[in-house]
């Protein structure tokens, strides 16, 4: 087993130990930074695969600005008011139902994927490299970069229709 | 002529030539620690007894005088006495996250060392993302203030954490864009580099009126996104008590206050490698003799100059302007800092490809 | 071989584009956590440690603390995380422009035109809207 080997399942126990802990804490303060703990190791899952942009903007936007928005959240709201609401069977099995359909489109995309071509490179490579990034974001998927900015104006009037309410 | 890069060469050299590869790499992470550490400590001495006797100057006072000569082991004597104080953990807070949050706040001041050039070839880790690395790593130390905040469970923490938190990810957008416009400029992330296209002139010079007012931006954005006075209402001391850090007691607020100072260095190397050339020399042009003149000056020294040029600078708004109010901070960012550094950044685009910069 | 003080710049670039080259900053990190807790351990075991439950309580400058201090906050900060995280990203995206504008040419830069003028408008509705006002 190489480094690389070795360095990704610990990154791997990291990210799915924490997950759990998100999921299981009481407190969801300590949710969201369990969470920051899954996109540190996430990003060194990226750094792996020598993409370095995605791996600092994974830290930037999630790490960095959605946790504070979410930490936000959690002291906008009264932690102490909410009491556990008792959730009917009916909504319980709803969930159960709905993440096991989940897991199946994960297991069937997966196993339809080809595991000897499509290995990613690992170590080398150089396509998540800032500047060739660049270079294919601002030619080949312009358009969808474009729509993204449209996504992010809808985004703005929704939170300023919610937060002046 | 000794300068930091012969002397890191020598040892270098002298260590693979005298033991085998990993063992010299090996003592070059010790040596490499050491100095890390030892830089820390120095500078947190130096930076805080300078803030003392800055301040002390600019209201007409002598400052501290009594330890040591011209009293400066002030900041050692008050080091010490904060070691031995009782670190304290108040009864409601939650224990785990109070305790965490100085850890976080510390560790993202000390990684941010890592990619900084101080003297010519002289840096501990010289990435091809350095910047944007910087970037990274100073928007998590926000996190580690929020949870100081929320976990202290007081209500001048959470507010304070609260104001903080808003001053520091808003300033950070303006502080982004302003990078980025030197980015632009020397068309690289990585810090070496960013130094090297400044060997014919330091970024203020050669980029017209974009880069200063880039510049200017910086400055401002950098001194709120530090919490430094006049945008210091995160922890203004008349309405707040401290602010986040007021349950901290003993080394806890130490590491606070000692992170803060470690930011302001941080921030103010940052602008003096992006705009003022880093450890590049004064240099004009093809000028040759005055050029050769400035070379003499060792690289480390032209460096620590700048930086401390713009540490005083910061030192000096403190004194100079009124504290703002939380409105007042916010206009400033969103109607003002941010739609100028961001039209400020397309100028300076424009301008770089019709090539109008030297 | 990674050389911690660059020595040699043109070694360092070859390897730089590789992520073993992050290895430096790994060991700063173990350093620096183990650093800060060796500092906070020993500052634990220097000092005294006398509980009392007055001294533990929460410090509201001398008078007894009302309730909770976990109080719902005001949405104004909720409002300025969210544009944050927007106008963030926006900013990120200017990071591979930043470094590949002069291939790009002009036709990038009018395509960066757009994206910021679909933001401009954005940030004048926002403006229009009263959203950052903070006085009622």
């Amino acid at each position: 087993m190489g480094v690389t080997a070795i360095l990704f399942w610990i990154l791997s126990s990291l990210a799915l130990l924490s997950a759990i802990m998100i999921v299981v804490s009481k407190n969801p303060v300590h949710s969201v930074l369990w969470l920051i703990l899954v996109f540190f190791a996430i990003s060194g899952h990226y750094l792996l695969l020598n993409a370095q942009f995605l791996a600092i903007v994974n830290i930037i936007v999630y790490a960095g600005a959605i946790m504070v928005l979410f930490l936000y959240v959690l002291m906008l709201i009264d932690l102490k008011k909410i009491v556990d609401p008792q959730r009917s069977l009916w909504i319980k099995l709803v969930g159960v139902a709905t993440g096991c359909c989940l897991l199946l489109v994960l297991i069937a995309a997966l196993s339809k994927a080809d595991q000897t071509t499509a290995l990613t490179q690992t170590i080398g490579g150089n396509i998540g490299l800032v500047e060739n990034l660049g270079k294919i974001l601002f030619s080949e998927y312009l358009v969808p970069f474009e729509i993204s900015s449209i996504l992010f104006l809808s985004a703005m009037v929704g939170a300023v229709v919610i937060g002046k309410k | 002529m000794p300068s930091l890069e012969n002397i890191a060469n020598f040892i270098h050299n002298w260590l693979y030539t005298t033991f085998n590869a990993t063992v010299a790499l090996l003592l070059e992470f010790t040596i490499v620690a050491i100095l890390v550490i030892g830089l820390f400590s120095v500078l947190g001495l130096v930076l805080i007894f300078m803030e003392r006797k800055v301040s002390a100057y600019m209201q007409v006072r002598l400052g501290p005088n009594r330890v040591g000569p011209k009293g400066i082991f002030q900041t050692v004597a008050d080091t010490l006495k904060l070691m031995v104080k009782e670190g304290m953990t108040p009864n409601n807070a939650d224990k785990f996250l109070f305790n965490l949050a100085p850890f976080i706040v510390m560790t993202a001041a000390m990684l941010i060392l890592a990619p900084l050039a101080f003297a010519k070839n002289f840096q501990i880790w010289d990435i091809n993302i350095g910047v944007l690395f910087v970037t990274a790593i100073s928007s998590v130390s926000v996190i580690g203030i929020l949870m100081a905040g929320w976990a202290s469970n007081n209500k001048y923490s959470l507010l304070g954490a609260m104001r903080s938190g808003a001053q520091i990810v808003s300033y950070e957008l303006s502080a982004g864009l302003s990078i980025i416009t030197i980015v632009v400029l020397s068309e690289s992330l990585k810090i070496s580099t960013i130094i090297e296209s400044q060997a014919n002139g330091w970024w203020i010079f050669k980029g017209h009126i974009p880069a200063i007012i880039a510049f200017v931006i910086f400055i401002i954005a950098v001194t709120a996104e530090t919490n430094r006075a006049p945008f210091d209402l995160a922890e203004a001391e008349s309405e707040l008590t401290a602010g986040f850090h007021t349950e901290y007691s003993g080394m806890k607020f130490a590491l606070f206050f000692l992170a803060e100072y470690v930011n302001i260095f941080i921030v103010c190397v940052i602008g003096a490698t992006l705009f003022l050339g880093g450890w590049m020399p004064l240099h004009f042009g093809t000028n040759t003799t005055f050029n050769e003149m400035m070379d003499y000056i060792p690289s480390s020294l032209w460096l620590f100059g700048k930086t401390f040029f713009l540490i005083f600078v910061i030192m000096w708004f403190r004194w100079t302007f009124p504290r703002l109010r939380i409105d007042q901070l916010l206009n400033l960012e969103w109607k003002y800092l941010l739609p100028i550094s961001m039209i400020n950044l397309l100028l300076a685009t424009a301008m770089a490809i019709l090539g109008w910069h030297f | 071989m990674i050389h911690l003080l660059q020595i040699d710049i043109s070694k360092a670039v070859n390897e730089v584009e590789n992520a073993g080259s992050y290895l430096p900053i790994a060991i700063q990190l173990l350093l620096v956590v183990g650093l800060i807790g060796l500092m906070l351990l020993a500052s634990h075991k220097l000092g005294p440690k006398r509980n009392t439950s007055d001294k533990l309580e929460g410090f509201a400058c001398g008078i007894e603390s009302h309730g909770d201090a976990r109080k719902p906050m005001a949405i104004k900060y909720f409002l300025v995380a969210v544009l944050f995280v927007l106008f963030d990203v926006e900013v990120i995206f200017f990071y591979p422009y930043a470094l590949s504008f002069k291939q790009l040419g002009w036709d990038g830069f009018w395509a960066v035109m757009m994206f910021v003028g679909f933001f401009l408008c954005g940030f004048i509705y926002i403006i229009k809207k009263g959203a950052l006002q903070w006085e009622d």
